[in-house]
């Protein structure tokens, strides 16, 4: 954890961890005996699903799990669904969670080779929803509404988190063959990678407007990459298709390429995993394997009282479980030991300022969280500039008083959507 | 759930850099003893029982509140403790033990726990009180009459009185050194500008405190001393003898500093700062007081939420959100 140095009179200059860290072996989990896939699932699709109990599964099938046109995902094993059932996550987002108990050996499924070779890539890519490094790949093939511009981001958003640094120096043959497949799928004029100082060597070699970004937290949040990418501002929970953008992770695009380059579906996701003292540790592990296995194959105990993170340290979010499967976008895993957790408090606001100046989106925080803390959302986003916020978490990291401001912010947004989604089907 | 370790679950950020209240009240006082122990060295055993008394009266007031109030216990933080300091340091060594407690219990009931406790108050506690005391009995924060019994070697006249009532020839005998070495009458903690001016900068450089505020406000005060000097220098004292004597330092650096009751953006804290300095060389020159910088700071306290209002266009403004 980075405190506060002795002399401290301006903006906390956090950084991201770049060269060095990435400088390192990847290391492969070994396939677990059960895995879960989560799929996110809006309201109605809850609960109802295709796949029964019992069913078999090879190693990339697409297993439909909603009855609708869209909503399904790819088995990353083979073996036998044990379990169907709805999970709620962050922020109440519901999801389908389906466990599969695995067999050793892959049997693989050859439905997206077929539809390649016959269908060509467009056809064969329709399959396919979401990608290791992107949870949703819908908008970057969405004939109705074409990006204009696809940002790559070669830079991962949270600190201590440096997956998509390593994709980029390690990956750079599939990344470019991505870069290829991507502008032929998306039909995007203009795709932009952006990578830190230290890739810059790298990231020539790669089909894209090259962008270097600054290594000083939050320069890689996607509101601000967009804006030093592209100069368009945009905030959090926009609909990015609106203004003609998309941001990508330079991971998802190397699994892009590989998926065409090799026909199968991509099975691995990247991950950093940041041990109780900090140490970062690049791993591959299947979609779906228990964050317990990742944690045992590194040797790192949990005890009572630690905290699970998926994510980073600013932006990530804690976990009850370690049964709590990788997802397709969970770019890093971070442990942290009790002693080290600082609890937040239910003390008021001193008006000490710290988190207005420190705000990279200029919000004046200590107001806005005088109208939270007292459940007036509306007034808060009409007066407060609540969403302004980009989501970076650097209020409550600078905090005297230690009130979960993020937290609050979160909520108030959350709070407002509701209303709003209610308004709307009122009518 | 086969296993049942239990982990702690919570919403981000999951860093924090260890600032606290208390770490800042405990730097708050740090920075303020140079001037205290000048303060105790030159006055003594009464000045070390005004502190005490005041130190533990407002922190005792606080608990007797914080129960009453059925709120958190919170003389932890020492925020109380430090406006004890404070109100303490601003007084003359002989002030009676009642004025202490009055002042003290003052300081905490009607300039803070009022209006919800720490961080709620408009205006800043230690002011407050001194204002209280300066409207309600003027010998005991008349310097002059305060420590009519003192001889400590210096000139013992309170260098404002003299300023206002015998003319700025009279002041001039104060010379600049003597009054950044504390060799002035006036409160305890008050005097001694060096070390209120190192316990400032310390506090400067830690961030406990924002240089823009204490910077502003010595500027308004020496321009502002500057203006009324090269008008009429027979009858307005120069801007150094205004920025050392007096509450001058400790308003810059303890006072006009306090979190709650001053702006947090950065023209809003300039504006306060300059205020705060020209109302009181204002008060000083032209007004009925001989000290302007209580009720300078006090009247710059009430702008606060107004000034506050200026500031910086927030990111994304007038983007549809969603």
């Amino acid at each position: 954890m980075i405190k506060r140095p002795f002399f401290s009179f301006g903006k906390p200059g956090l950084r991201y961890s770049t060269a060095n860290e990435i400088d390192q072996d990847v290391r492969e989990i070994a396939i677990s005996e059960k895995i879960t896939l989560l799929l996110k699932t809006k309201g109605g699709d809850q609960g109802i699903s295709p796949i029964a109990k019992g069913k078999k599964v090879k190693t990339g099938e697409r297993l439909a799990l909603t009855l609708g046109k869209r909503g399904s995902l790819t088995s990353t094993a083979t073996g036998k669904v044990v379990d169907v059932s709805p999970f709620t996550g962050y922020a109440g987002q519901s999801y389908l969670s389906l466990v599969i108990e695995t067999e050793k050996q892959d049997i693989w499924d050859d439905t997206f080779k077929k539809i390649l070779d016959e269908k060509g890539p467009a056809e064969a890519f329709s399959l396919i929803e979401s990608l290791p490094g992107i949870a949703d790949l819908t908008p970057f093939a969405n004939p109705e509404n074409k990006l204009k511009t696809i940002i790559i981001s070669g830079f991962d958003g949270d600190l201590l988190t440096v997956t998509n640094q390593f994709i980029v120096k390690t990956e750079t043959g599939p990344l470019a063959e991505g870069v290829k497949y991507l502008k032929k799928i998306s039909g995007a004029d203009r795709i932009i990678l952006a990578v830190p100082p230290s890739l810059g060597a790298e990231a020539a070699g790669i089909e894209a407007e090259v962008k270097v970004i600054g290594p000083a937290y939050p320069n890689a949040l996607p509101s601000l990459l967009i804006e030093s990418a592209t100069g368009v501002r945009t905030l959090p929970g926009m609909d990015l298709g609106k203004v003609g953008i998309g941001v990508i992770s330079a991971e998802a695009v190397a699994a892009l390429g590989n998926l065409f380059a090799q026909g199968t579906t991509p099975l691995y996701k990247v991950l950093t995993v940041i041990d109780k003292n900090e140490r970062l540790a690049i791993i591959r592990a299947r979609i779906g394997t228990p964050a317990k296995e990742i944690l045992a194959a590194l040797n790192i105990e949990t005890g009572q009282g630690d905290r699970l993170v998926f994510g980073g340290p600013m932006f990530g979010q804690a976990v009850y479980s370690e049964e709590m499967p990788v997802q397709a976008d969970t770019d890093a895993i971070m442990i942290q030991d009790s002693a080290q957790i600082v609890p937040s408090s239910g003390d008021p606001c001193i008006n000490c300022g710290e988190c207005v100046r420190a705000c990279p989106a200029n919000v004046p925080v200590n107001m806005l969280i005088r109208y939270l803390e007292n459940g007036l959302y509306d007034e808060a986003a009409r007066d407060y500039d609540l969403f302004s916020c980009i989501e970076c978490g650097i209020c409550g990291y600078v905090c005297e008083m230690r009130i979960p401001i993020f937290h609050y912010i979160m909520l108030g947004k959350h709070e407002i959507a509701l209303t709003e989604a209610l308004e709307e089907s009122n009518g | 759930m086969d296993n049942q370790k239990l982990f702690v679950s919570s919403h981000a950020p999951y860093w924090h850099n260890g600032s606290s209240l208390s770490a800042k009240s405990y730097n708050i006082m740090l920075a303020a003893l140079p001037a205290v122990i000048m303060g105790i060295s030159q006055y003594g055993a009464p000045a070390l029982g005004v502190i005490g008394l005041s130190v533990s009266v407002a922190m005792i007031t606080e608990l007797i509140m914080n129960v009453l109030m059925k709120r958190q216990v919170s003389i932890g933080n020492c925020n109380a403790a430090v406006i004890g300091l404070l109100f303490a340091m601003m007084l003359p060594a002989a002030t009676p033990w009642w004025a202490v407690l009055t002042g003290a219990v003052v300081a905490i009931v009607l300039g803070k726990e009022v209006f919800g406790g720490t961080g709620a108050n408009p205006f800043n506690p230690v002011l407050v009180a001194i204002a209280l005391l300066m409207l309600s009995w003027q010998g005991i924060m008349n310097f002059d009459e305060a420590l009519a019994n003192y001889d400590l070697g210096f000139i013992m006249n309170y260098p404002l009185a003299t300023l206002k009532y015998f003319g700025v020839s009279a002041a001039s005998e104060f010379s600049a050194f003597d009054l950044l070495m504390g060799r002035q009458s006036g409160g305890i903690g008050a005097t001694f500008g060096l070390g209120l001016i190192i316990g400032g900068i310390y506090l400067i450089l830690r961030g406990m405190i924002r240089w823009e505020v204490s910077v502003s406000f010595l500027a308004g005060i020496f321009v502002t001393a500057l203006l009324f000097n090269a008008a009429d220098p027979e009858k307005y004292a120069t801007p150094i003898f205004h920025l050392l004597t007096g509450y001058t330092l400790i308003g810059a650096f303890f006072l006009a500093t306090e979190d709650s009751s001053s702006p947090v953006n950065l023209v809003p804290m300039l504006i306060y700062g300059v205020g705060a300095g020209f109302l009181t060389v204002l008060i000083r020159n032209i007004g009925a007081f001989v000290d302007g910088v209580v009720f300078a700071i006090l009247l710059m306290n009430v702008a606060s939420p107004l000034l506050d209002k200026i500031r910086p266009k927030a990111f994304g403004k007038g983007i549809e959100h969603a």
